[in-house]
């Protein structure tokens, strides 16, 4: 629908790409215009939509989350502090239901990662095509509204809780208690090899398995809000297309709706593992 | 779809809204539930000593009026036996009055008898001496038979 020169295959590849700032190939600093430049800038490039959307998010988040901490009184609470305390609490719940060793940090670590995670999932909800319209006319070239359908965003949270699950392990255990857990387990000393393996890939698994699962979760539902939206794109005035246009609203909306589920889901799934993750950490004995 | 600076990008991000999070959002307003926990036990214990408080109350309530209803009843039946007794006084004392009333006007009867006896002894020897006087008329002296008159209503 943005463009009426463009393919099914161009909707999609436009509606997946980021808008990435970085050196262009002529040496400059600026804005990628295609894939492929895109790709062309390495490592040291930045995806402009992620991060703005995901900061703007969480600066909401933090700003109403704070605004309640900072009225919060013992009195009858209002409906704000009703809410944030209702999120609180199921977030404490939460985390004293699975971490049981004593940790102020786990707290309002699983406080974020759901109010942030679910805040940039709930982006899917937006129409597709509403805000990528509005950048093209203002002149951007791509925009993704949803930052954890971006790899980089949900291995930036992940990699992050990945490092605190490792200086915990190491604060809680000692070096040679986390390297021992490494090296030791599970078939002792002789099997040192297979025991680094086994454990360095249960290591890894942890961060990558998080991030995955919460992109391709985010992913998969954005590709299906944009094939749904392709089908009521056929802007040719037939009947069948009609037809296609009802089934789009249609579809939409059940999907939004399943949606909902999944996305509040995936935010506690990330909550939860953090949490277990982090218990594993306190834990002496694996 | 690259990685790119991104991830680092949001490393940061995360990390300082955690560190926020932990430092203006988590404890005020944990702080505030717990207190809030607190007081609310606090409440229900009162309202609990309350109900308690006033059972007590109640309870003393019911024996304190048995006790009073109790006593009143002795006041009572203390009053009825002491008018009783005063009645009984009052009669004996009554009857004494009576008595000593019957007494005195018997005697006082027995005065009058006597004096209307002697006045009709005065009288029956005054006649008889007007009588004596009528017969002898001229003999008989008063004075000179004064004595023999006075032994002779001694006499009647």
């Amino acid at each position: 629908m943005s463009g009426e020169t463009l393919t099914s295959a161009e909707y999609i590849k436009h509606h997946l790409q980021n808008l990435t700032f970085g050196r262009l190939p002529d040496g400059t600093l600026g804005l990628a215009h295609s894939a492929e430049q895109a790709k062309e800038m390495g490592f040291w490039a930045i995806n402009l939509d992620t991060t703005i959307i995901a900061f703007i998010l969480g600066v909401v988040f933090l700003f109403f989350f704070a605004r309640a901490a900072q009225k919060a009184s013992v009195g009858v609470p209002g409906g704000l502090q009703n809410f944030v305390e209702w999120v609180i609490e199921f977030v404490d719940n939460t985390v004293r239901g699975s971490f049981t060793a004593k940790n102020e940090v786990v707290a309002p670590l699983a406080l974020t990662i759901f109010a942030w995670i679910l805040l940039m999932n709930l982006m899917d909800l937006l129409p597709i095509d509403y805000i990528p319209q509005i950048a093209h006319a203002v002149g951007l070239p791509f925009i993704r509204v949803v930052p954890t359908a971006d790899p980089n965003a949900t291995f930036g949270m992940s990699v992050a809780v990945f490092f605190l699950v490792v200086f915990y392990s190491i604060k809680i255990k000692g070096l040679g208690g986390f390297v021992g857990e490494l090296t030791l387990q599970p078939f002792g000393k002789l099997g040192l090899p297979a025991n680094i393996f086994l454990e360095g890939v249960n290591l890894i698994a942890k961060p990558v398995s998080l991030a995955l699962r919460l992109f391709g979760n985010m992913y998969a539902g954005e590709m299906i809000f944009i094939l749904i939206a392709l089908m009521g794109a056929s802007a040719s005035v037939t009947l069948g297309s009609s037809v296609l246009f009802g089934s789009q609203i249609v579809l939409s909306l059940g999907w939004a709706i399943f949606h909902i589920l999944i996305v509040t889901l995936q935010a506690f799934i990330f909550m939860t593992l953090t949490i277990v993750y982090m218990d594993m950490a306190h834990q002496e004995h694996h | 779809m690259n990685i790119n600076a991104t991830l680092l990008a949001q490393t940061i991000m995360f990390i300082l809204f955690v560190w926020f999070c932990m430092k203006f959002v988590w404890p005020p307003i944990m702080q505030a539930l717990t207190e809030r926990k607190k007081q609310i036990a606090d409440g229900l214990a009162a309202g609990e000593r309350g109900r308690h408080d006033l059972e007590l109350a109640s309870r003393r309530a019911t024996e304190s009026m048995h006790e009073a209803k109790q006593k009143a009843g002795e006041v009572i039946a203390q009053a009825e036996k002491r008018a009783a007794q005063v009645i009984e006084e009052a009669k004996g004392l009554a009857k004494e009055e009576g008595d000593r009333i019957l007494a005195g006007a018997r005697a006082e009867i027995e005065q009058e008898i006597n004096r209307a006896r002697e006045q009709l002894r005065q009288q029956v020897a005054e006649l008889a001496i007007a009588g004596a006087e009528k017969i002898l008329r001229r003999e008989v002296d008063a004075k000179a038979h004064a004595e023999l008159l006075a032994s002779l209503k001694n006499e009647i």
